[in-house]
């Protein structure tokens, strides 16, 4: 049963499916195919667009959802077979923050997170000590009297951390956990789930359709296009290079770096007639300078480059920078080649007249 | 003659009082259950048991669409093995209470079904059972609806033990009838009418009370 413990992976979805059953039609196939390991201690997004099936197969991991095809395999353990007292214990073992919290409004503070413990069957005794720890590791020892209704939704959050962190699971699950929030709650409560990753070596599974929420924290990344896990990996590796035109368009929206807008609105996807510029995306990531070698293309090439937009961002510890240029289109192809050579990624948006 | 009256005011709320309150907790004994589970029992919910669920859900609304009057008297033979006697104040608790079980029932369900289904998703995911779910859940966030629910049903049930004098229940209705109709006293009818209305505005305002006190939700989702 333990057998992904060789692999060494927290969770292990393979080939996943999920269909729904509708009345009277077509069943709706929800997830087809996905095969995703997610690394123990890492945090991973899974990022796809509303409807792709981020949610069924988070929910999948605390057995929420039930597989019609596949496994999931969560600490050793198949999830979808499990039923009864041992799906509880599963549970028990992962976390889970929701978008809209879930706070029962009937209990204080203290009482929203001892909720886990008290349906573990923990004494009181023990229950009192160890919930007193988890609002102060989210720093709210001042409000653990308050009600739900009384506190922010950063602060509701927090009380959904100290929640899903009460019986020591050793996953977390976040289903678009900031994506009610503001953007500056929003870090704050990201900050928090990295400490509490770095702190307590817990493996996050979050799901979310904010590229910057991976950007910020996530070590790893899946991305879901129509139930189908359409890449994964490292996060620097593919906000580098995205392989599929969704991840592209995530990506886009991100990176901050947008074409000006008399540049976009003249962009065409083929040369028109007569004099044109090719408009290139170049990626560069590390510490790759680029200023020198848009100035080499110029000096050895005789290329002359026009910068129309970039940004340097982190990934991480890691700079990543991305530039929109744009060169004379009969000399598109050899520049590229001479930036590929130097290890930039390149791509053509279009040409302009 | 107030003097005289006085004492039959009294004893009569008193067996109204008595009536209402029996009846009350009798029926919110079987009835708060009863509407938990029809809430929590249709197909896929957390004591998923659909046959069960329609079949009750039959006979709540078959006794619910029984005018008291009739109840009363349809069920005499049930009082009576239930109660020894089907005449009298104590056996007038017996429809009091089948009335009471399926009004409180509905009403239960409808304040369970208002639960976030959030709650009971984030309750599933902490490893909860359904009867934790139901108990630590589901009743809690509940609660300022059945006890809305609640008070909306003493007010009913006061209403219905006027009745029960057609089966020799006493109380302020009976009196009220007997002394004001028959035998001509608009007085003690007068008398009767501000009583009800007196002890309808007390249960009203207490049972809001209790809503209010156990309502930690913001205030604009307060529900009615
Ligand atoms: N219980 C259900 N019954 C039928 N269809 C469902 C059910 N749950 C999800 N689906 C369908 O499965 C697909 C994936 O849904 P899912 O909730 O996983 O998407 P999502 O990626 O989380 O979207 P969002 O970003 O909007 O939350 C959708 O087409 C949805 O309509
Ligand atoms: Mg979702």
């Amino acid at each position: 049963m333990r057998d992904e413990q060789a692999t060494g992976a927290a969770i292990t979805f393979d080939r996943v499916e999920k269909s729904f059953a509708q009345k009277g039609g077509a069943p709706v196939m929800a997830l087809s195919d996905c095969t995703l390991t997610v690394e123990p201690g890492a945090i991973t997004g899974i990022i796809g667009r509303s409807g792709a099936g981020k949610s069924t197969l988070l929910r999948m991991v605390n057995g929420l959802e039930r597989p019609t095809g596949g496994r999931v395999l969560v600490g050793g353990r198949d999830v979808g077979a499990a039923d009864g007292a041992e799906l509880r214990e599963i549970r028990r073992e992962v976390g889970m923050i929701f978008q809209h919290f879930n706070l029962l409004a009937s209990r204080t503070v203290f009482g929203n997170v001892a909720l886990p413990l008290e349906i573990a069957g923990r004494p009181a005794s023990e229950i009192r000590p160890r919930v007193a720890d988890l609002i102060a590791r989210v720093g709210l020892e001042a409000l653990a009297d308050r009600y739900p209704a009384e506190l922010s939704g950063g602060q509701k959050q927090r009380v959904g951390i100290a929640r899903a962190l009460a019986t020591g699971p050793k996953v977390l699950l976040s289903d678009e956990a900031t994506s009610a929030l503001d953007p500056e709650t929003t870090q704050t409560v990201l900050r928090l789930l990295a400490d509490i990753n770095r702190d307590l070596g817990l493996t996050i599974l979050l799901i979310t359709h904010e590229m910057g929420v991976l950007r910020d924290i996530a070590t790893h990344m899946a991305v879901i296009d129509g139930g189908r896990i359409v890449e994964a990996g490292p996060t620097y590796d593919i906000f580098v290079r995205p392989q599929h035109p969704t991840t592209r368009s995530f990506l886009s929206g991100v990176t901050g770096v947008t074409l000006p807008a008399f540049v976009a609105s003249r962009l065409r996807p083929a040369p028109p007639e007569g004099p044109s510029q090719e408009v290139i995306r170049i990626t560069f990531a590390g510490r790759h300078a680029t200023d020198p070698m848009l100035a080499r293309l110029t000096g050895e090439l005789g290329i002359a480059v026009n910068i129309l937009a970039g940004a340097i961002e982190e990934i991480g510890p890691h700079p990543f920078g991305n530039l929109l240029v744009s060169v004379e289109t009969g000399r598109g192809a050899e520049a590229r080649a001479y930036l590929e050579r130097h290890q930039l990624l390149t791509e053509v948006l279009g040409y302009v007249g | 003659m107030w003097a005289n009256l006085t004492p039959l005011l009294l004893e009569a709320t008193l067996q109204t009082l008595y009536m209402v309150a029996v009846s009350g907790v009798l029926g919110t004994a079987f009835g708060l259950p009863l509407g938990v589970f029809l809430a929590t029992s249709q197909r896929g919910e957390l004591l998923s048991a659909p046959l069960v669920n329609k079949v009750l859900g039959l006979v709540v609304n078959a006794t619910r669409s029984v005018p008291f009057i009739i109840l009363v008297v349809a069920i005499i033979p049930f009082t009576r093995a239930l109660a020894g006697t089907s005449i009298g104040t104590t056996a007038a608790i017996v429809p009091l209470t089948v009335a009471a079980i399926p009004f409180i029932a509905r009403l239960v369900e409808n304040a369970i079904r208002e639960v976030d289904s959030g709650l009971i998703e984030a309750a599933r995911a902490m490893g909860a059972t359904p009867f934790q779910i139901i108990r630590k859940v589901l009743i809690p966030e509940a609660l300022p609806g059945i006890a809305l629910g609640l008070t909306l049903a003493l007010v009913s049930l006061i209403g219905y033990s006027a009745m029960v004098g057609a089966v020799g229940g006493e109380g302020l209705g009976d009196l009220g009838i007997r002394y004001g109709y028959q035998r001509f006293m608009p007085e003690v009818m007068a008398a009767v009418v501000v009583i009800l209305i007196v002890l309808v505005q007390l249960v009203q305002s207490v049972g809001e009370g209790i809503a209010r006190a156990v309502d930690r939700r913001a205030p604009r989702n307060r529900g009615r």
